[in-house]
């Protein structure tokens, strides 16, 4: 595998031009870093990550994904490498059955079906959810669909992962099944969440992010301990660090 | 369940149907789509005083019905819609052409028979297409759309917006719901509200499409759909179907088997 590596550097994005959305962006994330990207609602962390992935190219800055800057004519190259999980399952998830919808990526990057059918087979396993193979997926919960959305990225055997609040609908076990997911998933990976306690037990190290810009980038056991800071940026201690 | 949430279901349960094990739904989809145009076009090229020969035709959907092992009563009511349709269509027929025709040895009114043949070809069809979308899954028609070297774009459209119409209602649904919930005792939505519903329903539903369509872009979409799990070949079982019934369907489009049997049977039609 290639030495997989972000490098943003004073990206500023808004939709519109007089609202800035984030502003000065800038952070270099390592191969095998775990990042935890936290802060209230509306702080662009959502933005962020889809910057990353080149759905919005008109920002300024620059991106640079293993050294390929994050541009129109480099999409198909970056992408290839990055498994995007969406917040809601519903837009991600497309096609009629699980297995046609785990299938899409692999069969769109040309592999001979065995092999798709073997990273299906795989990427099912991984979030155990072998039973769902050829559930039609209108009729799975809120809960399966996450799961299924994140089996969709697996197949693609990505070399970095982003997930845009990964956690939610999901039940505890779920849940459970989900961090052990992520932390056997040893390459780059970004969690944008509110669920403090999922991040804590997944990441090496948090971004916080207020108003479009970073606030700390450091240990998750440190800023996710700082009563004071969390607070001070409409956050919480983590539940499982909350006093009875 | 709310007439919006009925449509819903009566797609996933077209999707759900098409998706069984069965012996029909196994046969080749470019198979049964050349069937089924085959067949629309020889019931429509029936005259408009043939009933006869018309009505022997109902041995396709008759025969397909029974080897797909579909609900005939649900199928209707699926059709419910568009049956009647159908049949106000011929109504006017009787009133425009008040020749009488001779017809099994009776003098009838042959805007009456014009209109029978109307109603029956309308009704086969639809039940052929019906027929062919319940035994067929989207993907696998597409799939046989691109066989017959139907354009690319052209047949992602047809998918897209296939897809897209639960999506739409899906919006439709939630919306209205949210209105019932905060309108109680009030019978549909307030004729004043139409215009920003109608709005924020655009609005939403290209929203989500987007989505979708940013999520298969990130899964490697570059306007190429693939559309099946594998390429599926023609079998010999497939060909077989396939000349079997265009020689029944032949057969009953140029001779009157129905008038030959009717004799055998006793003369009934003579």
């Amino acid at each position: 595998m290639s030495h997989i590596h972000i490098d943003v550097e004073n990206v500023s994005f808004g939709y519109e031009k007089e609202k800035e959305i984030l502003s000065q962006i800038s952070f270099h994330a390592a191969e095998s870093d775990s990042i935890g990207l936290i802060g209230a609602n509306g702080v662009g962390k959502s933005t962020l990550l889809k910057l990353l992935v080149g759905l919005h190219t008109d920002f300024e800055g620059s991106i640079r994904i293993a050294d390929i800057p994050v541009q129109k004519s480099t999409l198909p190259q970056i992408r290839s490498k990055i498994g995007y999980v969406f917040q809601d399952s519903d837009s991600q998830l497309f096609m009629n059955t699980v297995y046609e919808d785990i299938a899409f990526a692999p069969r769109n990057y040309g592999l001979p079906e065995s092999e798709v059918e073997r990273r299906v087979e795989q990427a099912l396993r991984l979030t155990g959810i072998e039973y769902l193979k050829d559930e039609q997926i209108y009729k799975m919960s809120g809960g399966e669909k996450k799961l299924v959305s994140i089996a969709t990225i697996l197949s693609m055997t990505p070399d970095i992962i982003l997930m845009d609040e990964p956690s939610i609908a999901l039940d505890p076990r779920n849940r459970r099944n989900l961090i052990h997911i992520l932390n056997s998933f040893t390459h780059l990976k970004i969690i944008a969440s509110h669920d403090l306690d999922l991040i804590l037990d997944t990441c090496e190290r948090t971004i916080l992010m207020a108003d479009g810009r970073i606030i700390r980038d450091g240990f998750t056991k440190e800023i996710l301990t700082d009563k004071e800071l969390l607070e001070k940026n409409g956050l919480e201690l983590p539940f499982c660090l909350q006093k009875r | 369940m709310s007439k919006i949430g009925d449509a819903i279901y009566e797609i996933h349960s077209m999707d759900a149907l098409a998706a069984r094990d069965q012996w029909v739904n196994r046969i080749h989809p470019l198979v049964k789509f050349i069937l089924t145009v085959g067949y629309i076009v020889a019931v429509v090229s029936f005259q408009k005083y043939d009933v006869i020969g018309l009505a022997g035709m109902v041995i396709y959907p008759i025969a397909v019905f029974i080897l797909s092992e579909l609900s005939l009563k649900d199928s209707i009511k699926r059709l419910r819609v568009v049956l009647p349709i159908i049949c106000f269509v011929g109504l006017l027929n009787p009133f425009f052409d008040k020749n009488m025709v001779l017809f099994a040895g009776a003098e009838i009114s042959a805007g009456i028979l014009s209109m029978i043949t109307l109603i029956l070809k309308g009704t086969f069809s639809v039940l052929a297409s019906y027929l062919l979308i319940a035994t067929t899954s989207v993907d696998k028609l597409c799939y046989a759309f691109r066989m017959l070297h139907i354009p690319g774009a052209v047949v992602t459209q047809f998918m897209l917006t296939y897809r897209y119409i639960t999506v739409l209602l899906e919006e439709v649904n939630r919306m209205t719901q949210a209105y019932t919930l905060r309108a109680p005792g009030q019978k549909g939505i307030h004729f004043k509200v139409w215009g920003s519903l109608t709005g924020l329903l655009l609005l939403r539903s290209m929203d989500r499409a987007n989505n979708v369509y940013e999520s298969m872009l990130l899964r490697g979409y570059r306007g190429d759909y693939q559309y099946m799990r594998e390429r599926i070949a023609v079998r010999p079982q497939d060909m077989m179907y396939l000349l079997f019934w265009m020689g029944v369907l032949v057969l009953f489009r140029l001779y009157p088997v129905m008038w030959i049997v009717g004799n055998l049977a006793g003369g009934m039609f003579t």
